[in-house]
């Protein structure tokens, strides 16, 4: 208990804390994100309907408004869909799916990411340039580009019957492969700098295998970066998830992320039922800017000489 | 020390406030420099002496302010200027040498461009005569063939001619006082000398005051009138500069000049005297001395109360020792 | 020869040049040729055990370098580095027990220190990869003896490096050097970045030890008042030569060398003797374009014809050896 207690207060006094309690729009973003995200892990529990459940759907209730307008239900306090879906269920379900794809995709292309940034800081030579070559080609595209072309190429070389089962997974590993320079230019910059300091020298001259050195010497020393561009990425993720839905080619309208419900909505928006895709373009607004706002400070908070 | 001094600094203390409270890095420090005179402030680091340079120039870095005491340049005070009014006294009344001479310097522009640029904005003169200026000023420093180097750029001179350059660039303004903060450090010990004895000759030719700082005792020997010892950001001892080195009064001195080592009369493989334990961080500096828990001569004062610098030969030396002498 | 009397170290005309050409692109389109700069070159001495030999020079002579060829952290270009009889080109010097007999020391105590971890790992790490602790509690307490040997407590050992000043720092380094028994320490300008105060408490801190453990030392710096308080030989290095190496008592009394001259007039008088002091002229030239003959030939005072065309050679013996033609020829 009391190890605890002690380790609490370290925290507490941790510069990164003093720095968190000193801003309080870095507060409400933590506070809108951790909404956010809870509403997301604990969907099933906090949505007020289940909007696959098609058992409980009632296609009469379609195209209800939000619950403060003139014919709008106390039911669905967002109004409803086509289907007659609940909006504000399906946006937390949304979110779920949306959140999932981005940390997923920053997973994926952070560890692709750094493992590649580091070998080709590290090893340098002939494998360093190769590694950056291609990585310099690959910014000369949009993001959005390289996403769509894996996810074409995905959806030509899978069987049909499989894809719908697969389009998450595509979904990460295209949003996430579209993603990796940003890391790996990063670590490789920072490995050069930890390369040349004298702690990994006297590391060598004891004779320490070059995998080990990078592991446990050089690795956790370009760590800081990452996570401010991991955080920020999480948002760039979730906005390339949703454009990729709203071009049709992400995740299938059975399972909707927030892009699908944008996407769904905007075919309503001109025969007025403006409620279905205007909800969740302001959940994806609050949700992608939070996350921003978080990053942003991050990133302030880790560097020394705006400490 | 004359009449009239050219700069006088009275109480000076700076502080830098903190989440876990305020530092106190400078310590109602007091000093004065005459026209013509080489002050050499001489401290380890941390010790506040680059701090009490900044302020003079009006350079302190936020959240560093000055707290309590003033500075007086010909009489007139420049502490509590506007920052706009104290930029221009910086280049044409004061000149600032640091101790990396690149970043000093503009990449972009060439030398020539850089000091006639600054002799046009502190003097009324022509292009044609700033540029005049410009290469007697070269000349002057000790850059060869200033012609030929004129219109060149930063990084086409070596360390020890940026020196120069920027020691040119320092002198545009023929300014009263030059603040020279670890000027030497950088750069090999060949182009240190020949930097010390430029610097020295400067001084004796324009009158120009300067104040040396510099971690080095070596550099202060060859080059200063009179020489301050600072730690933890006081002054321990004031005094001309042959008096400190020979005869030093502060024990905090006499383990600093016991520590260095010296090629005549070494002692081969003996040991060198030593200050045990190391200068205290400014969160932590003891009551009384602050020099007290180091100190061979400590006795019941030093840890009660703080001394004030004190007379002893030519010399001041803020230390109880001399106190309870006269007492 | 004996084991006893065999040097501990030995270089043979070692040698090392540093690729500094643009990038393969740049050399293409600009048709810019490769660059090799000579960073160390000819290089030979030997140190004996239980001395301490001193490199001193201005940065960019090299000496870092020689530092870090014996060490393996360099492969060498040219010529050999034998230790203890061995030669450290060959196979199977590159072993546990052979790496444990030399460790090295570095300048900067801020970045010598990997700042993530403890410094217990710190110091035990070279005995954890050399595998010289039968189990944790070995290792515990020899990390803990180690500390106290420098002048620190056990207790420090779960500190974080940030949470030490400069000299503690550095005596950290020496602890973690010490780790493994070795017989060799290279330091590389181990009390530069300190102040003069700590530098004395390193100083005679490495003087303890190499009284107590038998240690031989290669001391790199530039400082030649601290060379001239620790080192029994001296090798003054210029433009990645050796110019002159004596006994320390001998170069600093009469050094011989218009180099070796050179710096100990430039060294600031203390003493202040007032001495007149005499005006250096010039500084080092481009090492990627170093003159033919001397290197210091445009430098010197005494340069004639033959120092403009043909490289001198270090002549004497050991004690004594100095590479000028004025010298040879008796000129000076």
């Amino acid at each position: 208990m009391a190890a605890v207690a002690g380790w609490l207060r370290r925290a507490w006094e941790h510069d990164l804390a003093w720095s968190f309690r000193r801003s309080p729009v870095t507060i409400l973003a933590a506070l809108l994100t951790a909404l956010c995200v809870g509403g997301a892990l604990f969907a099933p529990w906090v949505a007020p309907h289940n909007p696959f459940d098609s058992a409980t759907l009632n296609l009469s209730d379609g195209f209800t408004p939000p619950a403060w307008t003139e014919k709008g239900s106390a039911k669905y306090l967002l109004g409803t869909d086509d289907q007659g879906r609940d909006v504000l269920s399906t946006i937390i379900y949304g979110a779920r799916i949306s959140l999932g794809v981005g940390l997923a995709a920053v997973l994926f292309s952070a560890l692709l990411g750094v493992s590649l940034g580091l070998v080709a800081g590290y090893l340098g030579g002939r494998l360093d340039a190769f590694i950056m070559r291609v990585a310099d080609i690959q910014l000369s595209f949009p993001a959005i580009l390289i996403a769509l072309l894996i996810d074409g190429v995905a959806r030509i070389a899978l069987p049909r019957e499989m894809h719908d089962a697969l389009a998450v997974y595509v979904l990460v590993v295209a949003i996430g492969l579209s993603r990796w320079v940003d890391y790996a230019r990063t670590v490789r910059g920072s490995t050069l700098v930890e390369r040349n300091k004298e702690y990994v020298q006297a590391a060598r001259v004891i004779g320490r295998h070059p995998l080990a050195i990078m592991v446990r010497h050089v690795l956790p020393n370009t760590m800081g970066p990452v996570l401010v561009i991991a955080t920020i990425n999480i948002a760039t993720a979730i906005i390339t998830e949703a454009t990729l839905s709203f071009l049709g080619v992400g995740v299938p309208p059975t399972q909707p992320s927030l892009g699908t419900l944008i996407r769904i909505g905007n075919d309503f928006l001109i025969s007025g039922e403006w409620w279905i895709t205007l909800f969740p373009g302001l959940a994806l607004v609050v949700l992608v800017l939070s996350v921003n706002l978080l990053g942003d400070w991050l990133r302030d908070a880790l560097n020394p000489k705006l400490r | 020390m004359s009449a009239t001094p050219l700069l006088e600094v009275k109480g000076l203390r700076v502080e830098f406030p903190t989440r876990r409270g305020t530092l106190v890095a400078v310590d109602d420090v007091s000093f004065a420099i005459a026209p013509g005179e080489v002050l050499g402030v001489v401290g380890e680091s941390g010790a506040g002496k680059s701090l009490t340079g900044m302020a003079i120039i009006g350079l302190l870095e936020p959240p560093g302010r000055i707290a309590a005491g003033e500075i007086r340049l010909e009489g007139e005070r420049i502490d509590n200027l506007p920052p706009e009014r104290m930029r221009k006294i910086r280049g044409r009344r004061i000149g600032a040498i640091f101790q990396d001479p690149l970043t000093s310097l503009n990449p972009l522009y060439t030398v020539g461009d850089q000091l006639v640029e600054t002799i046009l904005t502190h003097l009324d003169v022509g292009k044609a005569e700033a540029r005049v200026r410009a290469l007697r000023l070269l000349a002057e420093v000790g850059i060869p063939a200033p012609e030929a180097r004129i219109d060149h750029y930063p990084h086409q001179f070596s360390g020890g001619m940026r020196q120069r350059v920027v020691i040119a660039l320092a002198l545009c303004a023929e300014p009263r006082l030059i603040v020279a903060d670890e000027p030497t450090t950088a750069l090999d010990v060949s182009i240190q000398a020949q930097i010390i004895t430029l610097l020295k000759r400067l001084a004796r030719d324009h009158g120009t005051a300067v104040m040396l700082i510099t971690h080095d005792m070596g550099v202060i020997a060859e080059t200063a009138d009179r020489v301050a010892v600072m730690y933890a950001g006081r002054i321990a001892e004031l005094g001309p500069v042959r008096e400190v080195i020979h005869e030093p009064r502060h024990p905090y001195t006499v383990g600093l000049m016991g520590s260095i080592p010296k090629i005549a009369g070494t002692t081969h493989h003996g040991r060198l005297a030593q200050i045990d334990g190391a200068m205290p961080r400014l969160n932590a500096i003891p009551p009384g001395c602050a020099f007290n828990p180091r100190c061979p001569k400590r006795f019941a004062p030093c840890t009660a109360e703080r001394p004030e610098p004190l007379p002893v030969g030519n010399a001041l030396a803020a230390c109880w020792l001399y106190a309870s002498e006269r007492r | 020869m004996s084991a006893a009397d065999r040097p501990l170290v030995r270089l043979t005309d070692a040698g090392r040049d540093f690729d500094v050409s643009r990038p393969w692109l740049n050399r293409v389109l600009e048709g810019a040729p490769r660059q090799l700069l000579r960073a160390v070159d000819g290089v030979s001495f030997d140190v004996a055990r239980g001395e301490t030999l001193a490199l001193v020079g201005e940065s960019g002579c090299g000496k870092s370098t020689v530092a870090r060829l014996i060490v393996g952290l360099y492969p060498l270009t040219r010529g050999r580095v034998e230790f203890d009889g061995a030669d450290l080109a060959a196979p199977g010097t590159d072993t546990p027990a052979f790496r444990r007999r030399m460790q090295m020391i570095f300048q900067d105590p801020y970045a010598s220190l990997n700042p993530r971890w403890r410094v217990r790992d710190i110091v035990a790490e070279p005995i954890r990869v050399l595998g010289l602790a039968a189990d944790r509690d070995a290792e515990r307490e020899r990390v803990a003896e180690l500390l106290r040997q420098v002048g620190l407590a056990a207790e420090d050992g779960e500190k974080f490096p940030h949470e030490f000043s400069g000299g503690q720092r550095q005596r950290i380094s020496i602890a973690r050097a010490l780790s493994g028994n070795p017989e060799f320490l290279v330091c590389d300008e181990p009390t530069s970045a300190l102040d003069v105060s700590v530098q004395a408490q390193i100083l005679n801190l490495m003087t303890d030890l190499q009284e107590r453990l038998g240690l031989t030392y290669l001391f790199i710096s530039h400082n030649l008042a601290v060379v001239s308080h620790i080192a029994d030989r001296v090798g003054v290095m210029y433009l990645g030569r050796v110019v002159e190496l004596a006994q320390a008592e001998q170069l600093f009394a009469a050094p011989r060398h218009p180099y070796t001259r050179m710096l100990m007039d430039a060294i600031p008088d203390l003493q202040m003797t007032g001495k007149a002091r005499t005006p250096v002229a010039g500084e080092v030239p481009n090492p990627l374009a170093p003159p033919a003959g001397c290197a210091f030939h445009p430098r010197c005072p005494h340069a004639d014809d033959r120092c403009r065309a043909e490289r001198p050679t270090l002549v004497g013996p050991s004690g004594g050896a100095v590479a000028c033609h004025a010298v040879q020829e008796r000129r000076i």
